[in-house]
């Protein structure tokens, strides 16, 4: 898609988030390394394009559903990144109490149905809402986020499958980022394409690549339209790249130092946009220079927030099972 | 006074879901089956004439796929799913979204999500139907944090503790007993509500406590009316909802009689009637006369032949010899 036609502010917001969570991501790399963040950390970086492309076409009032490595759809859906920092620390103040950590960051009141420690776990959660937004009559989509690893999972299939008879609103988007953990896309699956699973379920199949943002939000964009027109499901697979291990602290053994540093080198979505940016004249050095600090200082802010914040009490351990009182003794403690 | 007519339990469960789903558009019905058909043992009959296929939705069968589903769409807040689970033996095929998901999104979102949802299924053996059609695992809910468990015995509990259940804003497993959709029992046509958390004591006695489950209920009551001709008074309790317990209610009837007998179609080990002999030896220990007996079926899978079956469901023989050896 050509830059002109989509206007600057989207623009500028789709560069500040790109940013966003990479200032983000790396931060949290160095707090984790400094044993700050407990737990396990997958990170977006070299992903970014994926979720801003995609959330770019997104409302408020529209849902998503988001894997272990979901901090960069959380920041792009519109998500606190105070709240969230204190959350990957284990804080009251964090978005979930504390309860929750890196992977399971959720805020339903900005439709994100939350992070999800299973692989493929969150697909019909996707189809849910999908169904939700249909019998109530409303435009609203739903965009489920999973990784090429999650769709050889039944969830994949079941939930496709179901949001395909139905015709419901919903956006199935596969980040494939060439690994699941250790194991290459082609040990996977015998297909060229997660696309092309589409097909088994006649609903359109595209692939685009996913370190442009442009195109990864003209897809989007055709997608998500075409869920609000009430036509259905469409997949759409991304091709991405991590460039991180699959957790922090993974020795990655299974590919080589040279193909990350191509991919980092030719593939950097933040460098390859900002080319395009300053290349059309939409925006100067100084712009996009102003973004990096502005975000630098919001980051460092929330990490302050996260540090400061206190830790849960233990009467909190028993608090957030059920939300309907009831007769009856609810949490067993012998 | 009025008298109550009398109707089976599948139709008391009937009209629960309809009255609920009258009464809230939110209230979808889904599953394998529900529709056309009716549901395989006549629960959701009619319900597609009168609500439509928008509102009593057939199922591919892909449990993860609709139980997941019924999971997300109960998590905006955009409708209150009632879905259906043929057999409880098919749970491991949709575990995942029932345990790891509806169970854990409130805690671990801190609280921010209600997950109002309802999963009807059914368990209990008796029909030769095998190893993987009969099987009671209410004991692997009950296990997991985050799950409201009911299972009620009677149509009268049936229909209003389904009732509370949909409009409850917690995940609800709504466990059915084949064996009983058929039996009729007074259940008012108006709608009412029976709390979660409220065992109901089905029999009073003063000698012995029997705390049973589902048909072992009706079982039980059987032993009690024979053995009391022979002057032995047995409580009969019924807890109905296993999340949450009725404590209070358990612990006064053992406190009262002194004696325990548990009855329960579930597994022997780490199963809802060790539980209930555990909350008795931890919490009213000195009030027991007598070591607590507790009645299942052994630990093998159920068999098929009805030779084996009969010898595997706890009998009302096994029931009142248990009584005698605790008085």
């Amino acid at each position: 898609m050509v830059v002109e036609e989509i206007p600057k502010e989207t623009l500028l917001w789709m560069y500040e988030t790109m940013v966003k969570i990479r200032v983000h991501e790396e931060k949290v790399a160095e707090l984790f390394a400094q044993g700050k963040i407990p737990g396990f950390v997958h990170l977006y970086v070299g992903e970014e394009a994926v979720a801003v492309g995609v959330m770019a076409n997104l409302r408020k009032d529209d849902f998503i559903t988001s894997t272990h490595r979901g901090h960069g759809h959380y920041i792009a859906k519109g998500g606190c990144i105070e709240a969230s920092m204190a959350e990957l620390f284990g804080k009251k103040t964090g978005i979930c109490k504390g309860k929750g950590g890196s992977m399971h960051i959720a805020d339903l009141d900005i439709g994100e149905l939350g992070a999800n420690g299973i692989v493929g776990g969150g697909i019909p959660h996707a189809v849910g809402a999908g169904l939700g937004i249909k019998l109530n009559g409303l435009d609203s989509v739903a965009v489920a986020f999973f990784g090429e690893g999650a769709s050889n999972q039944q969830n994949f299939h079941e939930g496709i499958n179901i949001a395909s008879i139905w015709k419901l609103p919903v956006v199935f988007v596969c980040e494939n980022n060439l690994y699941q953990i250790s194991l290459p896309y082609s040990k996977q699956q015998a297909i060229k394409s997660v696309a092309e699973r589409g097909k088994a379920y006649g609903i359109p199949g595209v692939a685009v690549d996913g370190q442009d943002v442009l195109a990864v939000y003209e897809v989007a964009k055709e997608a998500i339209e075409r869920a609000r027109r009430g036509e259905g499901p469409t997949l759409i697979e991304v091709k991405t790249y991590r460039f991180r291990g699959h957790f922090e602290g993974d020795p990655e053994v299974y590919r080589s130092k040279d193909e990350v540093e191509w991919w980092k080198k030719n593939k950097d979505p933040i460098k390859l946009f900002e080319e395009k940016l300053l290349s059309k004249g939409i925006a100067t050095k100084e712009e996009l220079d102003a973004i990096w600090e502005k975000v630098k200082r919001e980051i460092e802010d929330a990490v302050k927030f996260a540090e400061e914040s206190p830790w849960p009490t233990k009467e909190d351990v028993v608090e957030d099972v059920f939300s309907t009182p009831t007769k009856g003794v609810l949490v067993w403690q012998w | 006074m009025a008298v109550v007519r009398e109707i089976t339990f599948a139709q008391a469960l009937n009209e629960a879901l309809d009255y609920e789903m009258a009464k809230d558009e939110k209230v979808v019905v889904m599953g394998e089956d529900v529709g056309v058909y009716g549901g395989i043992y006549g629960v959701t009959a009619g319900l597609y004439d009168k609500y439509g296929p928008e509102r009593v939705r057939d199922t591919p069968i892909a449990e993860s796929g609709f139980i997941g589903t019924s999971v997300g769409a109960a998590a905006t807040g955009l409708l209150r799913p009632v879905v259906e689970l043929m057999f409880i033996d098919f749970l491991g095929v949709a575990y995942d979204q029932i345990y790891n998901q509806a169970a854990k999104m409130r805690y671990m979102f801190g609280g921010k999500a209600k997950i109002p949802m309802v999963l009807r299924t059914t368990c209990g053996a008796g029909f030769s139907a095998a190893a993987q059609h009969s099987q009671s695992l209410h004991a692997l809910f009950v296990h997991v944090p985050g799950l409201k468990v009911v299972m009620p015995s009677t149509p009268y509990d049936a229909k209003g503790l389904l009732i509370s259940s949909i409009e409850d804003d917690d995940p609800v497993v709504f466990i059915e007993h084949k064996g009983l959709y058929a039996i009729k029992g007074p259940v008012p046509e108006e709608p009412y509500s029976i709390p979660l958390g409220e065992a109901d004591v089905k029999k009073e006695g003063k000698d012995v406590t029997i705390v049973a489950t589902a048909a072992m209920v009706h079982k039980s009551l059987e032993v009690a009316k024979k053995l009391e001709e022979e002057g032995i008074s047995v409580e009969v309790v019924d807890p109905r909802t296993l999340v949450p317990l009725d404590v209070d209610t358990i612990l006064n009837s053992i406190k009262k009689t002194g004696r325990l007998v548990v009855v329960d179609e579930g597994y022997p080990r780490c199963g809802f009637a060790t539980d209930i002999a555990a909350l008795a030896v931890s919490r009213a220990f000195d009030a027991l006369k007598a070591p607590v007996k507790i009645i299942t079926p052994p630990a093998t899978p159920v068999p098929f032949s009805p030779a084996l079956e009969k010898e595997w469901i706890p009998s009302s023989e096994k029931i009142e010899k248990a009584v005698r050896e605790v008085l």
